[in-house]
């Protein structure tokens, strides 16, 4: 492929980056330049996790009860919150694993940013169980251990599994995020001075980049990327079993651990999007994350769109065709019952409005995206209420339907989550690369001085 | 843990390239001429120096990830049977030892396991978390330079010097006290 067939699949940057020094450069200015628009930003994150802490302290000392979980509806926005964090995290590991085996050249410029993103919300996630459990003291209790009689958790329940796989995936994620960031935690330190030297020097690791840490560092990537990638489409699969193991209808159904996943992956993207418009434009890397990226993103939004689309009309259709009074009851309720308006928020978002990325320049165009994938993250939101409120409102016996509405408290701990997420990502943007230096090399072509090539001729 | 260790009685050369193809031809012209203490130093895992200029072999890495991957299955599914034998409760209906369930809680042992395991098998074969002070290193090899570091006693320090000008390179460093990189 030459080098400008390359430019226009995305794996080069802009023709203007040519240099290995140009990637130091534009990438390590984002460290130094903290900027007007950044602080206020982050003095916003940090008002909501004031607000998150605020409602969270205030329902540990009032109890559970300040949250409008009852009966029936015992799971409401926490798990609805829980299962759109742990699919937000989705994406970050599409991209810098299962990309990365596909060598898809424009991952490159982006994977950085979500893979950030992926850690940031599995933290995000992993608070929720300790929040929905009520007594927070009591939530060392999910860690598989016997009790005072020797007896073990149940194994064959869902709730355990998904234990191991987000405590796995957090801790992979991380891992792998981590590693990833060494050589470029290494060029940050070459190039800063005082404090902020020292604290790269100390999470760099001493990395040198001798030819022995780049060969095991390089196979290590990849068989971390090849765990990784069953890794990603195991999680949301258990997540999506913590429901279709149980017996409520609306729950149960074998589709639901593909319908899960294509899903989190379409919310991922989407907040990729979302967050690298603006990164792109304070930072000024426009030469880095150019219309290609996006357009690629565009792309796999389009195609877990219609993933997702596909499996609420055989959600609707099987519901029918079941022939089940209770399984059909449940889908009707969903539609023109009293949460009818999420159902609609849903299909409108992730299933009509998604339809324009069909369209080239609608795809080509960053402000649309930014308006769309924010419509998404929406929608794929009001998915998780859907799934998980209405169906438990209106099970089996009519006597036991009831309505679920959120209190003030969760309404709280849901605004400041998105806070916390956002005051890990500002800090992220500030403390560590967040386009992948040493990765954007390896698509410019290395320097050479053109005598090998001359005495080969 | 490990980095670069002093070495008695060697010297050091740090010669710092602008050009690719010179510094893979400088690691071939010291293997050539039977030098063995030297390492090339880049700002990018570029594969041409690492095959051609170093020849390196298979990494054991990949070892460690198998191992880790295993034990992690095999714990899971021994912690599962285990837990469930030494109290055995039958709950709803299912069979005491309910392996289908147990194969997601060993996945994701063999997942947790392979990749700690892939991380430190990463460690122990790079030398990494080097704590030492950077000795034999040049900042501009996580910019845009490459380099390479030869450590050699003082009767070979010559020789080794004319081999590396001959790829001209943009700095040529000496240090009295050799490393072990």
């Amino acid at each position: 492929m030459t080098t400008a067939e390359l430019t226009q699949r995305g794996a080069l940057p802009n023709p203007d980056v040519g240099k290995y020094e140009d990637v130091n450069r534009d990438v390590l200015k984002v460290l130094s330049r903290p900027g007007k628009g950044w602080w206020i930003l982050f003095t916003m994150a940090a008002a909501g996790v004031g607000l998150f802490l605020t409602s969270w302290f205030y329902q540990i000392y009032k109890g559970i009860g300040v949250s409008g979980l009852n009966a029936p509806v015992g799971w409401g926005v926490y798990i609805t919150t829980f299962v759109f964090w742990v699919g937000i995290a989705h994406s970050g590991t599409l991209i810098s694993a299962i990309l990365f085996l596909f060598r898809a050249p424009w991952r490159q410029a982006i994977y950085r940013a979500s893979e950030a993103m992926t850690v940031f919300a599995v933290m995000t996630a992993g608070l929720f169980p300790l929040i929905h459990v009520g007594r927070v003291w009591h939530a060392y209790w999910l860690v598989p251990y016997p009790n005072s009689r020797f007896l073990w958790p149940n194994f064959r329940s869902p709730l355990v599994w998904d234990v191991f796989a987000i405590t796995t995936y957090f801790t992979v994620s991380a891992v792998f995020f981590y590693l990833g960031t060494i050589p470029d935690l290494a060029a940050a330190r070459d190039h800063a001075r005082g404090l902020r030297k020292k604290f790269y020097q100390i999470i760099s690791l001493g990395w040198r980049g001798t030819d022995r840490e780049w060969h095991h560092f390089s196979k290590a990537y990849i068989y971390l990327a090849a765990l990784a990638t069953p890794l990603v489409l195991s999680v949301h699969s258990v997540v999506s079993w913590d429901f279709a193991m149980a017996i409520v209808p609306g729950w149960h159904t074998t589709i639901f651990a593909p319908y899960f996943v294509a899903g989190a992956i379409f919310s991922g993207v989407a907040l990729v999007i979302t967050l690298a418009v603006p990164m792109r434009k304070f930072f000024g890397l426009e030469d880095y994350l150019t219309v290609k990226h996006f357009e690629a993103m565009a792309k796999l939004c389009m195609l877990t769109s219609a993933i997702v689309l596909y499996a609420y009309m055989t959600e609707y259709f099987l519901a029918w065709y079941s022939g089940e009074p209770p399984e059909r009851g449940s889908f009707w309720n969903r539609v023109f019952g009293h949460y009818w308006w999420a159902n609609w928020i849903m299909l409108t978002c992730n299933g009509l409005v998604p339809l324009m990325l069909w369209v080239r320049r609608v795809r080509r165009s960053i402000a649309a995206l930014f308006v769309i994938s924010i419509f998404i993250n929406i929608g794929m939101w009001f998915e998780r209420y859907v799934i998980i409120v209405t169906s438990l409102s209106h099970e089996y016996e009519p006597w036991a339907w009831g309505l679920y509405r959120p209190s003030v408290v969760e309404m709280g701990i849901l605004i400041g989550s998105f806070a916390w997420f956002g005051f890990w990502f500002l800090l992220f943007t500030r403390l560590l690369p967040p386009v992948a230096i040493a990765e954007m090399k390896e698509v410019i072509p290395p320097p050479r001085r053109g005598r090998v090539k001359e005495d080969a001729a | 843990m490990i980095g670069a260790r002093f070495r008695r009685g060697h010297q050091g050369i740090f010669a710092l390239f602008t050009h690719l193809d010179s510094t893979v031809e400088a690691c071939k012209a010291l293997r050539a001429a039977g030098h063995k203490g030297f390492r090339a130093y880049a700002p990018l895992p570029e594969h041409e120096l690492l095959e051609e200029g170093l020849a390196l072999t298979h990494s054991p890495v990949r070892v460690f990830t198998l191992a880790g991957g295993l034990t992690g299955a095999a714990t899971g599914f021994a912690f599962t049977s285990w837990t469930s034998m030494d109290w055995p409760l039958v709950t709803g209906g299912k069979p005491i030892l309910s392996i289908p369930a147990y194969v997601i809680i060993a996945f994701e042992c063999a997942i947790l396991f392979g990749a700690l395991s892939t991380v430190i098998g990463l460690f122990i074969n790079a030398g990494l978390p080097n704590l030492r002070p950077l000795v034999a290193y040049h900042p501009e090899c996580s910019n845009g330079s490459f380099g390479v570091y030869v450590t050699a006693p003082p009767a070979r320090i010559d020789e080794v010097r004319t081999i590396l000008a001959g790829f001209d390179p943009e700095e040529l460093r000496e240090d009295p006290d050799g490393f072990d990189v």
